[in-house]
């Protein structure tokens, strides 16, 4: 990459972390200005992350890796950031879920808390951070990062719903970022190192003495990511967390169980790959039962769950044992279509989030006081449909009295429609790809596990269709009668680009699975992450510099 | 040295997990700290258990483990008291909300049916 470009890798974490000081500064009020930065720093993240992709998916596969040295430290021992296909293809996820939840928030959720913007921002730099990093401590410290905004967002709001569940949420965290840091104590003293290429380059070498120390340490780090990932039985706290937690930020959660799901394919791909001498594959079985179980657990929980909320999380979970279950199974085939299921889930988890709670507003406005103007059966006005400019934006326009779009049930119904259609699988839409990409390549595997996800996501699909068209019923055809409930278009914007973005992919979906066809074959080829890695060189003081 | 030290982490964490499964919010809490202390030690005593070494090169001794103790160790430690006790505190505040919220100290805010 060229100069230019390789200084472009750190912008993905400074410019949240500069964006969240300068909010800092500007003290509690001047939300107009937050906002605006707020809008102009994520949009520019997009961007940035966007050019990454680009600029990654240009390359041949072997040459595919941007390394940044931060602190122009020699490779193993300084941090370093790395862009992989991979990890490029989650910072446009986090961007895309980001600037949605952002314009979503807009309407009315910004209210709601003081520093809504600034924990925004540190959330994304801990997203932007985590999938970037090369080095396991620092991907502690994002993680961290991350943690601890989500906790603020989790809270946003308040209320006692919020605040128990984000105690039972911070203190499962907590605990798990404490086994964190044993694995990666353990890990430290086996290998001597923390850079994640060195670790994988040194790990063939360990002596068979210490070798059951070393998986232990790996073991209790899997735990950690996993337990962040959503894997049965360590995702009882997930549902009444996701649920409870403001829309936005629900949608903004949607990216953090793929934060665990990210970390596991990456350390596992480079730690313990076919040919890592006695520790090939160590805990492949693992992974793919217990991402079967939580794909089951998921799937069955969809069809339980009462509440719209409540199905989304565990739609969550169903999509976190299906990546889990596919990333166990170390085919580069199978590969490439759970990245392109990450890719569309994600989107339409957090577009799923996003219209919750306006599916919730429906039912409000069954209940609520009629409406004076609601005299006639006269259908809503379509005369004033174009809001003037700058409306959406007003501080002072109270929440819940917004312009009512009309046909915006209308719209309300075929979102969640598309949205429905993705998650669960079915055709045209970019999870049905994403599930025949995955099934067509467990067909050459022949072992009992994948006809065993075969099924599972066959009949995933169909629990996910029933649950969710059970949901639609009840919203969108059981009341007669009901006045159009009352949206912004700062609310359905971000929808519908979710939408058209998972559209997108299908749309686009020859060029989408070839670029996560060659993210999966460079994960299953370590080497090239090693080689570029440890290749890196600080750039060389120029000798007029001062010293 | 050794013995002592594991002793301790060992009491510490165990104690800390004990708390941990406790059903009152200010136990918890104790807990989650006792288990960070566990830890902390834990990573500290990964860099090789040393007395009278520096971390820190000094000139004509030759820079390796056995005159020098691992510097990383304690960096290490060092960064994740600052997170464990700023994540602590952010416990602190939400175990205090919830108490004024629910008006007990139960971690779902309710007590149990008996």
């Amino acid at each position: 990459m060229t100069a230019a470009m390789n200084h472009l890798l750190v912008a993905p974490v400074l410019l949240p972390l500069a964006t969240a000081a300068l909010m800092l500064l500007l003290g509690e009020g001047r939300r107009h200005l937050k906002a605006v930065a707020n809008v102009l720093s994520t949009a520019l993240g997009l961007a940035i992350a966007v050019s990454l992709l680009v600029g990654v998916a240009q390359r041949e596969a072997p040459a595919a890796f941007g390394v940044y040295l931060p602190g122009n430290w020699p490779v193993p021992f300084g941090i370093v950031l790395v862009a992989d296909r991979l990890s490029a293809l989650m910072a446009v996820l986090t961007g895309c879920v980001g600037l949605a939840s952002l314009l979503y928030a807009l309407a009315r959720w910004q209210h709601a808390g003081v520093y809504f913007h600034v924990l925004f921002q540190l959330q994304l730099m801990g997203l932007y951070g985590a999938f970037l990093t090369a080095d396991l401590f620092n991907l502690f410290v994002f993680f961290e990062v991350l943690l601890a905004a989500s906790y603020g967002l989790l809270l946003h709001g308040g209320g006692g719903e919020r605040v128990r569940a984000g105690l039972h949420y911070i203190a499962i965290n907590l605990v798990a970022s404490l086994l964190f840091l044993i694995g990666v104590a353990v890990l430290y003293g086996v290998t001597g190192t923390l850079n994640m290429a060195d670790i994988a380059q040194k790990l063939p070498a360990v002596p068979a003495s210490d070798r059951g120390l070393l998986h232990a340490g790996a073991a209790i780090l899997a735990i950690a990511f996993l337990a962040k990932a959503g894997l049965w039985p360590l995702n009882f706290w997930l549902p009444p967390a996701y649920a409870a937690a403001s829309a936005p930020a629900a949608a903004v959660f949607a990216i953090l169980t793929k934060v665990g799901v990210y970390a596991v394919l990456r350390l596992w791909t480079l730690c313990f790959p076919a040919g890592a001498g006695a520790s090939a594959g160590f805990g492949g079985d693992v992974l793919v039962w217990g991402g079967l179980t939580t794909l089951a657990f998921g799937s069955i929980g969809m069809l339980a769950s009462q509440q719209l909320a409540r199905l989304a999380g565990y739609s969550v979970i169903a999509s976190s044992g299906t990546l889990i279950a596919a990333i166990g199974f170390d085919a580069p085939a199978l590969g490439g279509g759970a990245l392109f299921y990450l890719a569309s889930s994600t989107l339409a988890g957090c577009a799923l989030f996003l219209l919750v709670e306006l599916l919730e507003r429906v039912r409000q406005v069954e209940v609520g006081p009629p409406q004076l103007d609601d005299g006639n059966d006269a259908l809503p006005a379509f005369l004033d449909a174009e809001p003037p400019a700058g409306t959406n934006l007003d501080d002072n326009e109270e929440a819940l009295i917004g312009r009512a779009i009309p046909a915006a049930l209308a719209f309300l119904g075929v979102a969640f429609t598309v949205c429905a259609l993705v998650t669960a699988g079915l055709p045209p839409l970019s999870g049905f790809v994403a599930k025949l990409a995955m099934l067509s390549a467990l067909l050459e595997q022949r072992t009992p596990a994948a006809w065993t996800l075969f099924g599972l996501l066959i009949v995933s699909g169909l629990f996910g269709t029933i649950a969710l068209m059970r949901v639609g019923m009840r919203h969108f055809w059981t009341a007669q009668d009901r006045p159009a409930p009352r949206l912004r278009v700062i609310e359905t914007l971000p929808i519908a680009g979710l939408l058209a973005a998972s559209m997108a992919l299908v749309l686009q979906a020859d060029a989408g699975l070839a670029y996560s066809r060659a993210a999966a074959d460079s994960l299953h080829a370590p080497r090239l992450y090693i080689d570029a890695v440890m290749g890196a060189r600080p750039v060389a003081r120029s000798s007029g510099a001062a010293p | 040295m050794e013995v002592v030290i594991s002793i301790a982490i060992g009491v510490m964490a165990s104690a800390g997990v004990w708390l941990v499964l406790r059903p009152r919010t200010f136990q918890v809490l104790i807990g989650l700290t006792l288990l960070s202390y566990a830890v902390n030690l834990f990573i500290f005593s990964v860099g090789s258990l040393a007395i009278g070494r520096e971390p820190i090169v000094r000139v004509g001794v030759a820079a390796d483990l056995v005159n020098y103790s691992d510097p990383l160790p304690q960096s290490l430690v060092l960064t994740a008291i600052v997170i464990g006790f700023a994540t602590t505190a952010l416990f602190l505040v939400v175990l205090l909300a919830l108490r004024g919220l629910s008006g007990g100290d139960h971690v779902d805010g309710q007590e149990e049916r008996p």
